[in-house]
């Protein structure tokens, strides 16, 4: 058997300094260079959108119905100018801000409870279960009731759209976390408050910030629908107030251009905010790709 | 059930002599786990006693509750009868003082860089202040060679140089003892063989007390200064040996010793032999 193998002799060699090697690159055409960036890819997928609209527009040629893009932009442009958009803008935002802050305070709370007692997680899971699926909307008669007409109720209706969402998300980051961190942050002595802070947040924080981000578009969904429903009697409404008026009004291109803003704001809170987040967090520590 | 003595302790009595009373005091300790339906005992009355400096070993196949006795020791788990004692007090609870290195490469918090994870270790303990921990992250890291990688994140990393910032981690917080549960398990063969070196020579460095568990005799031989023999369903001790002088022993007392731990674990015809007993 052994002799059928021919003896090979060793083989030494001496492979050359790696600095010898020149890096081999290949310039990138501006095109190619372009369609990498994530932004420019979107922006050709947003003007394509804005095309198609407008050539659909044009066809149909209803502006009651569908008013062109154009139109909307002009509509949108004047509301700003003269229309005070921008304030009702801000006057949905500080609002939609203050329930989200107390919407998140309080899902901080109920999921440390959840996880620092038995009771804490029935509760909290209990409690999901029964509000989770309840819309927002269908509290608002009673948070009119109870709260008057005006910001109170409003807050009151944001919290519920953003503590389930949140809570749930966060609590499910909490159980996910591999074991052996948990015996880790134990092992430093670690308890309590602290050990919620320092370990299972940053831990669970690909969920958290998956709540975070369902939470925001929770809460405007339901500012704008709460606004819609009684803008009628409010003076000073936001956005909602704003489509609302202007359907009463038929300017359909301003109640586009209310969307539209609605629109424009979730795409900046989602590009620049929790992309950020997310970025300098989650990607950076190699949790999400 | 006769817990078997160990017939061959030459160097065993200087040793003693100089600690007095031993560092870790294992006395009859019976761990069970709660599994929803059978209750399984991982170990049965087991006593062992670790010294000062001791680099002790708990070798076994797998199922002879060797991790399960370490997270015991880490306070993650109390036994049902028996008890712990590190320096004289009873195991509550994990704490600062017994550091775990795991097997697992995800114990490195992967939000925090090499040397913020060796520092938080140091702070959130309440050990030192940020400006001192830093100081000694640093030299630790410097101490497994990783110096050039302070400030990657975890996810950069090998899985050798994980464990190693891991054991940087352990070592820095200086605790009475070091538990180490398989860290090299994961790793192949070439980097484990390296990483044992290292382990070697760190501990002629500093001489701190280490209790490791693997199930590898080779490296049970290599590591252990003292090895304690388990066997499985559940783990009781078998034998409490000591190992070779590490750095002058030459492979045919390794061979002879190896053969004989193996002898003993595998000594019932019913168990397997042919465990696997990589190196």
């Amino acid at each position: 058997m052994a002799e059928a193998v021919p003896v090979r002799p060793n083989i030494y060699r001496d492979p050359p300094d790696a600095t010898q090697f020149s890096v081999v690159e290949r310039p990138l055409g501006l095109w190619e260079r372009a369609w990498n960036n994530g932004a420019v890819r979107k922006t050709v997928l947003l003007l394509t959108l804005a095309l198609v609209w407008q050539l659909y527009a044009l066809r149909l040629d209803n502006p009651l119905l569908i008013p062109t893009f154009l139109d909307t932009v002009r509509a949108f442009r004047d509301a700003i100018v003269s229309g005070g958009l921008l304030g009702k803008a801000w006057y949905s935002i500080r609002i939609l801000l203050i329930g989200y802050a107390a919407g998140l305070a309080l899902a901080a709370l109920l999921t440390t409870l959840a996880i620092t007692s038995r009771i804490g997680t029935d509760l909290v899971e209990t409690l999901t279960a029964m509000f989770n699926p309840l819309p927002a909307i269908a509290l608002l008669p009673l948070a009119l009731i109870w709260f008057g007409l005006g910001t109170g109720s409003l807050v009151f209706v944001l919290i519920h759209s953003v503590l389930w969402a949140v809570a749930l998300n966060t609590h499910s980051g909490f159980m996910s976390v591999s074991n052996t961190l948990r015996m880790v942050g134990r092992n430093y002595g670690l308890r309590g408050l602290p050990y919620v802070a320092k370990i299972l947040v940053p831990a669970a924080f690909p969920s958290i910030l998956t709540g975070l981000k369902i939470g925001w578009a929770f809460a405007w969904r339901t500012l704008i629908a709460a606004e819609l429903v009684f803008g009628v009697s409010s003076g000073s409404g936001g956005l909602g107030w704003f489509i609302f008026e202007n359907k009463n009004q038929l300017e359909i291109a301003s109640v586009f251009a209310g969307l539209f803003s609605v629109i424009l704001i979730g795409l900046a809170v989602e590009n620049l905010i929790f992309r950020t987040i997310a970025a300098r967090t989650v990607q950076r520590w190699g949790m999400q790709g | 059930m006769d817990i078997a003595q160990a017939d061959a302790a030459p160097a065993r009595t200087e040793q003693a002599g100089t600690a007095g009373t031993p560092l870790l005091d294992v006395r009859g300790v019976t761990l069970q786990y709660n599994t929803r339906e059978p209750l399984v005992t991982a170990t049965w009355r087991v006593d062992f006693q670790v010294l000062r400096s001791d680099r002790f070993v708990l070798l076994g196949p797998s199922g002879c509750g060797k991790s399960t006795l370490l997270k015991a020791v880490g306070g993650y788990l109390a036994p049902v009868e028996g008890e712990i004692r590190l320096k004289g007090e009873r195991i509550g609870r994990p704490g600062p003082d017994r550091m775990m290195v795991f097997q697992e490469f995800d114990q490195l918090l992967p939000w925090k860089t090499v040397l913020e994870n060796v520092t938080f270790a140091l702070t959130a303990s309440g050990k030192l202040s940020r400006r001192e921990a830093a100081d000694k992250a640093s030299h630790y890291i410097a101490k497994v060679n990783l110096s050039g990688f302070a400030n990657s994140y975890p996810h950069t990393l090998s899985g050798g140089m994980k464990q190693r910032v891991a054991i940087a981690r352990g070592m820095a917080m200086e605790p009475d003892i070091l538990l180490m549960d398989e860290p090299f398990a994961a790793l192949d063969a070439l980097t484990r063989r390296k990483m044992q070196e290292e382990l070697l020579q760190l501990w002629d460095d500093t001489r701190f007390t280490v209790l490791f568990v693997t199930h590898s005799i080779p490296e049970a031989v290599i590591i252990g200064s003292r090895i304690l023999l388990l066997t499985p369903h559940p783990g009781r001790v078998k034998a409490e040996i000591e190992s070779l002088p590490h750095g002058h022993a030459d492979a045919k007392q390794r061979g002879e010793l190896e053969d004989s731990i193996h002898h003993m674990l595998f000594a019932d015809p019913g168990a397997a032999a042919t465990e696997a007993t990589h190196g």
